[in-house]
């Protein structure tokens, strides 16, 4: 796969640097709206259209815009898409909007995207922006889901509403709520982390990435800027 | 660990005292209450708790062995924490929650953070917590075929009276250990004549607890009233056992007094403004969060050092 094309984009986004487990990105939404697999999903899918079309808007405009205003320019894009997505939502997904609330809004602020399009769309062509943006926003998807998955297993014995604990289990309310949303991440943080390492020990080196980053977040020299949000 | 620690040069004053030694003292000064627990309550309360400790005590062995570490559990912690844990359950619950509590208090609350001397709160308490969150009915579900009634605690927030005699010999429901104040008392009087425990926390804790209620109780100083709310829940228990804890307490004194003065505070709070009739559990997980900036408020000052304020 050559830097920068269509896969590479998406296998980045999904896998290598996926921005909930790996680069740690996003944690509000991730905590607060995967009380079930559908919000999940949800949201995820939600953050990606917007990051999507915002880095493609972005890219598009990445020599016009002055390196000055740079920041306030993004933001007015993002929200302009989160604003839409928030309309359609409300228009043809109701039940989904409801149980979303504040954090449909709140995407706007979500660093992900911000993150993104000064990494990435700002520097580089449309097409690969785009791509990194389904690619990014899949990963959050992908994450989101899993999270929402897991907690609605536990916390309700069902996933996506469906019931597939037998009838005498008893659910473990906790993991529906706001402490379960730590215990799960962390732990599906430490099982992605074994895979990866128990994955360089077998030779792939998967720590070598192509977008200036070294896959070590604690050894991170720019972590200070980048891991608010 | 031990290429950090600073030696001085010799000779060296040993001691016998051990970790395990001071756990084995802990489980045995344990035993009245568990003992009253058990014919309080009958063989549910015994295989609840036969089955929390071994839980206990097989997953910090599963742990440390898939983690290939070094095996800790003749240390005997993780035996008193699955006791602790289990003597603040009712009888009642089904014994599948004692060991997700025992797992969640060895594997979450101590292992994951470094084992023993690393938990940053009492993992028998926070596993208590957990489950009271988890699985809020069942584990306030203290009807047995031998009490019907509510705990003296939920009796007296109702305004009802409780019996003082059955309350101190432990004749009440309530979690398998914390009914009898007498058991309680005779395994706390072997840790203070041992040196194990000491009265700064449980005498602050009580102390100030009293006052609290004396002030905002309600009752003034009734002492039915006042020796009810000693007496009815688990505030003996967690004084004596689990507020002492040598990890999660402040390490000087006028630390541990800040500690215990809190503890009552909160206690205080929960019981007479919270919503439910118990508080000692979340008292004591919450003051354990807050013993960090304890003990940097009460560091004592360095000798030869004037105004109190040591080299950083």
């Amino acid at each position: 796969m050559g830097k920068n094309s269509s896969m590479e984009r998406l296998y980045n986004g999904l896998v290598r640097e996926n921005p909930t487990f790996v680069l740690m990105l996003g944690m509000c939404p991730t905590l607060a709206v995967t009380t079930s697999a559908m919000n999940g999903l949800g949201m995820g899918l939600t953050t990606m259209v917007v990051l999507a079309l915002s880095n493609m808007i972005i890219a598009l405009l990445r020599n016009l815009i002055p390196e000055k205003v740079r920041i306030p320019a993004f933001i007015v894009i993002i929200a302009s898409f989160v604003t839409m997505a928030e309309l359609l939502l409300e228009g043809f997904i109701p039940s989904l909007y409801d149980s979303l609330g504040l954090y449909i809004p709140l995407i706007v602020v979500n660093c992900i995207i911000l993150g993104r399009a000064e990494a990435y769309a700002s520097k580089n062509p449309v097409l690969p922006s785009l791509f990194d943006g389904i690619g990014m926003g899949l990963g959050f998807a992908l994450a989101l889901t899993c999270i929402g998955a897991v907690r609605e297993l536990i916390g309700a014995g069902e996933i996506f509403g469906f019931r597939v604990m037998p009838r005498s289990y008893v659910p473990c309310t906790i993991f529906i709520m706001a402490p379960g949303a730590f215990f799960v991440l962390s732990a599906l943080t430490a099982v992605q982390n074994k895979i990866r390492i128990n994955g360089e020990r077998k030779g792939k080196n998967m720590s070598k990435l192509q977008s200036g980053c070294s896959g070590d977040c604690l050894g991170c020299p720019g972590k200070e800027g980048e891991q608010n949000g | 660990m031990s290429d950090l620690m600073k030696v001085s040069s010799n000779p060296h004053v040993r001691s016998r005292v051990t970790t395990a030694g001071i756990m084995q003292a802990v489980v045995i000064a344990l035993l009245p209450a568990a003992g009253f627990g058990i014919y309080n309550f009958g063989m549910d309360a015994l295989i609840l708790i036969a089955v929390t400790v071994a839980a206990a005590v097989f997953t910090e062995y599963a742990y440390e062995k898939l983690m290939g570490k070094k095996v800790t559990i003749g240390d005997f912690s993780a035996v008193v924490t699955g006791l602790l844990l289990a003597l603040n359950l009712p009888s009642t619950v089904p014994w599948w929650m004692g060991v997700i509590g025992a797992v969640f208090a060895i594997l979450v609350v101590k292992m994951v953070f470094g084992g023993l001397g690393q938990n940053f709160m009492n993992p028998a308490l926070a596993a208590r917590c957990f489950l009271l969150i988890s699985f809020t009915s069942m584990m306030t579900d203290f009807e047995t075929d031998v009490y019907t009634g509510a705990t003296p605690l939920a009796v007296l927030r109702e305004g009802g009276a409780a019996d003082l005699l059955d309350m101190v010999i432990g004749r009440t429901a309530g979690t398998i250990g914390e009914t009898s104040m007498i058991a309680i008392a005779a395994g706390a009087c072997l840790l203070l004549l041992l040196g194990i425990i000491d009265l700064r926390i449980p005498g602050s804790y009580i102390l100030s607890f009293l006052a609290f209620l004396i002030l905002f109780g309600g009752h003034g100083a009734d002492p039915v009233y006042l020796t009810a709310q000693l007496a009815g829940g688990g505030l003996m228990l967690g004084a004596f056992f689990m507020a002492t804890d040598y990890v999660t307490r402040p390490i000087s004194k006028k630390g541990q007094y800040v500690f215990g003065i809190l503890l009552g505070m909160l206690t205080g709070i929960f019981r007479v403004f919270g919503p439910s009739a118990e508080g000692v559990s979340y008292a004591i997980i919450i003051g354990n969060l807050l013993v960090p900036l304890i003990d940097k408020a009460t560091r004592p000052k360095a000798f030869g050092i004037k105004g109190g304020k040591s080299h950083e």
